[in-house]
């Protein structure tokens, strides 16, 4: 609770380890990038093929969510420790908005 | 910022308060205000039974009965409960996980005087032409069509406030995710802590469709845009959908901090551990889930299809496993316990039966083909008068007899404590027990009068006789609160001598900063725990003694909430069309908001320290009192 200051100095096997961490988090997001750009690709050549719009449509929300994922684990960090509680949250905000446009469009629009 | 204790004139006590960031000032300014909105629902309650107590009563008209009704059930709910629940939450769950403040001070300022300022705006309406009239539930079909400006006030003025408790919600959740004390694990947060994270996820959650609901409304009603007006291709339904999606959560944003209240006061009084803690948790986490999946059943007269009905009338019935859990585990916690019936101990355990004759009522109505049958009767009346009336308001008075020492360091009188009771109580199933029956014999809910060839007269008498009970039982609290003011005897950390969680090992009131040393927790019951140990100090600490970083007091949210104030004044007239000021009153009044929005974001304010000599001086001189 002081409010003096700490300045830390990094030891070199500290230093090293958080460049090997970083390098690999950075690989990480690479990957999950030219993913998200393949995913993008499937979605464009689905529409300019001329699929019936009954395969395209499901085709598009599921790269979507899987775009979402890989959005929030490849770059927000969620996979990252200390995200359990924001992780719970998010999901659980999730599911209320699902099940709740799930009963509106089910029962009052069909 | 002296720590020297000083009598301070009325003045200054009043800026204070209007300045106060300090969580358990915050508080009294809830539990004062939320008070104050309880005793006008409760005089509304008195004026319904005055006009439904006999045949054909002419007491009130059919017009101001429906203001009346309306603003009762919208005042007790959003006015009264929700803040005095907030009251208890902010007075004790940052001392029950050994925290300094809450996560956002300034925060929790600003909830407070959004809800202060929204209570009082829809309260005007009583003065500028007339209150809201078509429910606390505002259904669409009936609020468009309702002349004047009542459902307008109940628009912005619940918009207004719904603002504060969503910003109080978030506050209170990130206070209990990361100012724990150390050793604070979550399985180790006392009950009433657990249950004000559960309600603060279901403010998150189910504020937003309300905002929504309302916000679709004000639009209608100001712009004209027919989101819910059939006629031009809006759907009334949705207002119904968006307002139960928040409606039902919202009975358990109330009834959840209630049964923390309750398992605190079994633990207390039994004198023993919490049964089942864990299953306690568990039930709340469950109970907060499954309230987001059942709203339709508010909806099943509406036409939804059997599949729909049938979905919703499961997955209600499922939530009754988990409050069963609850009620098992307090009757196993007294089971065997060394019990003293205190003032709060009897509300407790009165609790318990009013709240399963409620929850049996509940299941029933759960029941879609019988509730064609009880939906819109006095029967559902009686519902949520028992789960509301037999659930939260007893866990409020309870709670304020529990609490009352640890908030202003008096102990309320236990004699009068048990007067208030047992008045309220009667009264309270004179009043609401009957009314199944006025159901059953086919009374409808929210008529304003009654034939005498209905024979309904004698059990409306008996109701309105009830009504009587309750309002002596609250007007000798009243007595109570006063005469204890006024002899001002003040007691120590622990006045009921059971106390098991952090808030009682610290003076009563704390002092501004609560822990001198940041506390460490061994376990469930951290002061139980000392105390069986015989540590002396209630606690042992997780840090030496050192300077302590506080908040200053601001100014800014009452300013902030007043401009928003101001500008639905604006907003309210600019209806009428032929009023040239209402912009430039908007105007104005954003621009106090954002004005002051900005003021705060400029200005750098650091907050203060108070030295460690303070502190030395205060733990030696065992000063016991919160004054600054
Ligand atoms: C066992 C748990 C419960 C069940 C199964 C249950 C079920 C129901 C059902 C089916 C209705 C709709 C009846 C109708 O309008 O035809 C209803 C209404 C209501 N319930 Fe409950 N309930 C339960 C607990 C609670 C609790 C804990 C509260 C509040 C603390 C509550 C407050 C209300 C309110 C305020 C209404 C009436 C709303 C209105 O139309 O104005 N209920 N309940
Ligand atoms: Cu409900």
């Amino acid at each position: 609770m002081a409010h003096e200051t700490h300045t830390h100095v990094r030891s070199q096997t500290e230093y090293e380890y958080i460049r090997r961490q970083r390098s690999k988090e950075m690989r990480g997001q690479l990957t999950s990038f030219a993913i998200m750009i393949f995913l993008t690709l499937i979605a464009f050549t689905a529409v300019a093929a001329d699929f019936s719009p009954y395969l395209i449509t499901p085709i598009i929300l599921l790269l979507a969510a899987v775009q979402v994922v890989l959005q929030l684990y490849g770059f927000m960090h969620m996979s990252n420790k200390g995200h359990g509680m924001v992780a719970f949250f998010m999901f659980s905000g999730m599911f209320v908005a699902f099940i709740t446009i799930l009963a509106l469009v089910t029962i009052v629009w069909w | 910022m002296s720590s020297i204790a000083q009598k301070k004139g009325f003045g200054a006590a009043m800026w204070d308060y209007l300045t106060t960031v300090d969580h358990k000032k915050i508080a009294h300014l809830y539990l004062a205000s939320g008070g104050i909105f309880f005793l006008i629902g409760g005089i509304e309650a008195m004026l319904i039974r005055i006009q439904l107590m006999k045949a054909g009563n002419d007491f009130l008209s059919a017009g101001t009965y429906n203001e009346v009704l309306t603003m009762h059930g919208t005042t007790m709910i959003f006015l009264a409960a929700m803040p005095i629940l907030l009251a208890f939450m902010n007075a004790i769950m940052p001392l029950q996980i050994g925290a300094r403040d809450v996560a956002f001070p300034f925060l929790n300022s600003l909830g407070f005087w959004l809800f202060f300022f929204g209570g009082v705006f829809l309260n005007l309406s009583w003065f500028l032409g007339g209150a809201p009239d078509a429910g606390w539930t505002n259904y669409a079909s009936l609020a468009i069509a309702s002349e004047g400006h009542g459902i307008d006030f109940y628009a912005l003025g619940l918009t207004i406030s719904g603002f504060g408790t969503l910003i109080s919600g978030i506050n209170f959740l990130v206070t209990i995710i990361n100012m724990r004390a150390p050793g604070m694990t979550y399985m180790r947060m006392p009950l009433f802590t657990w249950t004000t994270f559960v309600a603060s996820a279901l403010i998150l959650l189910a504020f937003p469709p309300l905002t929504v609901g309302v916000f679709f409304m004000v639009f209608d009603r100001m712009f004209g845009a027919n989101f819910f007006d059939v006629t031009m291709g809006g759907n009334t339904i949705i207002w119904e959908h968006l307002f139960w999606i928040f409606g039902h959560p919202e009975v358990y944003i109330l009834i959840l901090p209630a049964f923390g209240i309750f398992s605190e006061i079994f633990a207390i009084f039994s004198r023993k551990r919490l049964f089942g803690y864990t299953a306690l948790v568990f039930a709340t986490i469950l109970i907060g889930f499954y309230g987001f999946m059942v709203w339709a059943h508010h909806m099943f007269t509406v036409g939804l299809g059997p599949t729909a009905n049938a979905v919703f009338a499961l997955a209600t019935m499922i939530i009754a496993v988990p409050t069963g859990v609850k009620i098992f585990n307090w009757l196993l916690t007294i089971w065997g316990g060394s019990i003293s019936f205190t003032t709060p101990m009897m509300y407790a355990i009165g609790f318990i039966p009013s709240f399963v004759a409620g929850g049996v009522t509940g299941v029933m109505q759960a029941i879609a083909p019988l509730d064609y049958q009880l939906h819109d009767s006095y029967f559902i009346v009686a519902h949520f008068h028992y789960v509301i009336v037999g659930g939260v308001v007893l866990a409020i008075l309870a709670a304020t007899h529990l609490y009352w020492p640890k908030m202003f360091g008096t102990m309320l009188s236990e004699k009068l404590g048990k007067w208030t009771f047992w008045l309220f109580f009667i009264g309270f199933h004179l009043t609401f027990f009957i009314q199944h029956f006025l159901g059953l014999m086919g009374m409808p809910r929210r008529v304003y009068t009654f034939g005498a060839d209905q024979g309904w007269d004698l059990f409306n008498a008996i109701s309105s006789v009830g009504a009587v009970f309750m309002a002596a039982g609250v007007i000798i609290l009243l007595v109570n609160v006063v005469m204890t003011s006024i002899k001002n005897e003040r007691v120590g950390n622990d006045p009921w001598g059971d106390g098991r969680t952090l808030e009682w090992a610290i003076a009563s009131p704390p002092p501004f900063y609560n822990f001198a040393q940041t506390p460490l927790v061994r376990g469930l019951d951290t002061f139980w725990i000392e105390k069986m140990e015989g540590n002396k100090e209630g606690m042992v600490y997780a840090e030496p003694l050192e300077e302590i970083h506080m908040p200053n007091g601001s100014f800014v949210p009452v300013v902030m909430s007043f401009g928003l104030f101001v500008a639905s004044f604006g907003a309210l007239y600019n209806m009428d069309g032929d009023k040239g000021w209402t912009i430039p009153v908007i105007i104005i009044g954003l621009a106090i908001t954002f004005g002051s929005m900005l003021f705060r974001s400029l200005k750098d304010d650091l907050g203060f320290h108070i030295s460690k000599e303070e502190l030395m001086r205060d733990v030696k001189g065992g000063k016991s009192d919160g004054l600054k």
